[in-house]
């Protein structure tokens, strides 16, 4: 039953809301889509490179049997910290200027 | 052969465990919403293993190491962008969906552009992408079952592994499944890890035996793979078993662009350049398939409903990327030990085709130096197995009976129906579904589960993930846009699937190459296009563009259709649940529910 926060409701918050959280998730996602395409294509122009022995397995193969998937955890904690902390900002930015009041229903 | 008495007892437990669970929660599960979203009371930890659970199919058990063991490094592939698919979900569509507080895709479709029309569209994709995702795991109960059962039919193991899920379904739901898949995720990490390690430590670890597959310059014949193979064996000390002339030799198979990629290009006979090419393409196509299709699979969506808070479904998130990430190192390493110490699964001579069964036969051989650790360790493995498909298959089954039940009699044929009606349906569309299942499952033996599953990766990919992704980011979409974006998606990668696997069902040496022979003209059709041919095997990457742009094209001509409230509605998205704005909007939308 709160009654509207113009400050919510603008149309300025809601661009800024989806600006910040579509930066950040592009930022991770461009992170993972570089090493994730960029594979393939260093298969392609630099096999031998690529097919290099290290403790038996080829170089490409360690790297995606193996060594891919801690760097997705890497981006998804990155991530996963930084917008709940968005989150949190947001929540105060908003209290804040509408003094709090009726916020925490639900 | 015999029934090998571990094999059947470990199988039987699991069977029965699940049963078990299922009717001892079965009585636990009382209204409705307990049925459809398990009263949206599970902690993180319960809810990540479920979801875990629930996304390592048959494909992720026996799937990938089938599939390594055939086609080498490609296949890689697989398990890597089936956990990155994961963060893309996680990115960009978790936390608003979440926001959003629709039960299901449809429920969300029909919330963003309030329109009741969308909502029958969108049901229709969770059907056509639940069944094409549950042939591959029935595939996997036929094969599971004729190895537990020598000589027993592959229908009959469909048969029966479907007839119990769907009994376990139909008097469960989800409150149930939810516990079961959390304990299956244990089973099945337990089930791969476990055996792999015994199987490592005896035989040699993961990069010794991959060492021993030597790139060569010189072209693969018979000779000079027993060559290669003896030197290989006074280096690495591993005794590798000479591979069958079907088997793709070593430096194909450990490079780049082996023989599932250029599968294609070989059968039209181009130059090795062109074939590097083509390889390319489809190994992007396979990649934009499996990471987008992720974000659109039913059954995997609905699970974030069931976190308390928004905060909970992140941290939910971070525990599956971890525990997915985690298993999916472990199936290559039965494709590479397979490779080298059980050779004879290539030519197919054991009784089932392929090498799908490489994870439920591989341990069979430590029988040779500890008596009957290997039946113990095969029976794990086959009990993990019976988790694998049985938990998917049910996530499935709850998702598309959800669909029937709650959407289709619930809303659109019966929006008068009581809850006890509704729960009656529940069971009916249950033994319904399950029943279409078993037979689509019956025709596709000849076809790799891994494959299967792409395929139904590749659907979503062009149909839901455009919607979702769009819907939750771009304000201006219309459902008309929208509706025709998924659609033409949706069913172009449905129909490219469909001709690349009743072609190569025509191939097969079998009763189904009888039944699907009138499809052999497709077979020469594709050797003289190949890149056509990729294309349909592989939709993924013309697909997806074409769904995002229809969507905005349309979207763009038909803006004046924008929904009056969008403003509202993008807030109830993105805005912080703290700031209560989905209480708002429910107040003002309290008609139309």
């Amino acid at each position: 039953m709160s009654s509207p926060k113009p400050d919510m409701h603008s149309e300025a918050f809601l661009h800024s809301l989806m600006r910040k959280q579509l930066r950040l998730s592009i930022s991770c996602a461009a992170a993972f889509l570089i090493v994730l395409l960029g594979l393939p294509l260093a298969n392609y122009f630099l096999p031998e490179l690529m097919s290099k022995r290290i403790f038996g397995f080829t170089l490409t193969w360690f790297f995606l049997g193996i060594g891919f998937f801690p760097a997705v955890w890497c981006i998804s904690f990155y991530f996963i910290r930084r917008s709940i902390a968005l989150e949190r900002e947001e929540v105060e930015e908003v209290v804040g200027r509408g003094k709090g009041e009726g916020e925490k229903k639900g | 052969m015999q029934i090998d008495p571990y094999i059947l007892t470990f199988s039987a437990i699991t069977v029965f465990v699940t049963i078990f669970m299922g009717f001892w929660s079965a009585k636990k599960s009382k209204t409705a919403s307990d049925f459809f979203v398990a009263g949206r009371s599970v902690s993180v930890g319960w809810n990540a293993s479920a979801i875990s659970g629930e996304y390592l199919s048959a494909a992720s058990f026996m799937g990938i190491a089938g599939m390594v063991m055939s086609s080498g490094y490609d296949a890689l592939w697989y398990p890597v962008c089936y956990a990155c698919g994961y963060l893309f979900l996680l990115l960009f569509i978790a936390g608003p969906l979440r926001r959003f507080g629709a039960y299901t895709i449809p429920d969300f479709a029909e919330g963003r552009y309030d329109s009741p029309l969308f909502r029958k569209i969108a049901v229709c994709f969770v059907l056509f992408i639940g069944f094409f995702y549950t042939m591959p795991q029935m595939k996997g109960a036929g094969v599971t079952l004729a190895y537990i059962f020598p000589g027993l039919p592959y229908w009959a193991g469909v048969v029966l592994v479907g007839a119990v899920i769907t009994l376990n379904v139909a008097l469960g739901g989800m409150k149930g499944i939810t516990l079961v898949q959390a304990f299956q995720y244990w089973a099945k990490m337990f089930a791969i890890s476990v055996p792999i390690f015994v199987l490592m430590a005896v035989y040699g670890h993961y990069g010794k035996q991959l060492e021993a597959n030597v790139v060569s310059a010189q072209p693969p014949s018979l000779q000079s793979q027993v060559e290669v193979a003896n030197t290989v064996a006074a280096a690495s000390e591993i005794q590798r078993r000479e591979l069958p002339p079907k088997a793709p030799s070593d430096s194909v198979w450990i490079s780049p662009f082996g023989p599932l990629t250029t599968k294609a290009a070989k059968a039209a006979n181009l130059s090795p350049e062109e074939t590097k090419a083509y390889s390319l393409l489809y190994t992007y196509s396979l990649i934009i398939a499996l990471v987008c299709g992720t974000a659109g699979l039913p059954h995997i969506l609905v699970r974030f409903y069931t976190n308390p808070d928004g905060v909970a479904a992140k941290r939910t998130t971070m525990w599956v990327m971890i525990l997915i990430g985690i298993f999916y190192v472990f199936p290559p390493v039965f494709g590479v030990i397979g490779r080298n110490l059980m050779p004879e699964l290539y030519t197919g001579l054991s009784g089932i085709k392929g090498t799908d069964q490489v994870v439920l036969k591989l341990p069979t051989l430590l029988n040779e130096k500890y008596g009957v650790l290997g039946s113990i360790l095969s029976g794990v493995t086959c009990a993990g197995a019976f988790a694998a498909f049985m938990s998917t298959f049910s996530g499935l089954l709850v998702s598309m009976t959800g669909a029937l039940a709650h959407d289709v009699y619930g809303r659109m044929l019966r929006p008068k129906s009581t809850p006890e009606e509704r729960m009656r349906m529940f069971k009916i569309a249950a033994v319904l579904i399950g029943g279409v299942a078993v037979v689509l499952g019956s025709f596709v033996e000849p076809l790799e589960i891994n494959f299967m599953v792409g395929q139904a990766f590749a659907i979503a990919a062009a149909s839901y993930f455009p919607l979702l992704f769009m819907s939750v980011w771009w304000r201006g979409m219309t459902m008309l846009g929208a509706a025709v974006g998924m659609l033409t998606g949706g069913l172009c990668a449905l129909t490219a699937a469909t001709l690349t696997n009743v072609s190569n069902l025509a191939l097969d040496k079998g009763p189904m190459g009888k039944i699907f022979s009138g499809f052999s003209p497709l077979n020469e059709f594709w050797a003289q296009h190949p890149l056509l041919r990729i294309l349909c095997e592989q939709p993924a990457i013309w697909a997806v563009p074409l769904s995002i742009t229809l969507m905005i094209v349309i979207s763009k001509l038909t803006s004046r259709r924008v929904p009056d409230d969008i403003r509202m509605k993008m807030l109830v998205l993105h805005a912080p649940e703290k700031l209560g704005l989905k209480q708002e909007y429910i107040q003002e939308h309290q008609p139309g529910h």
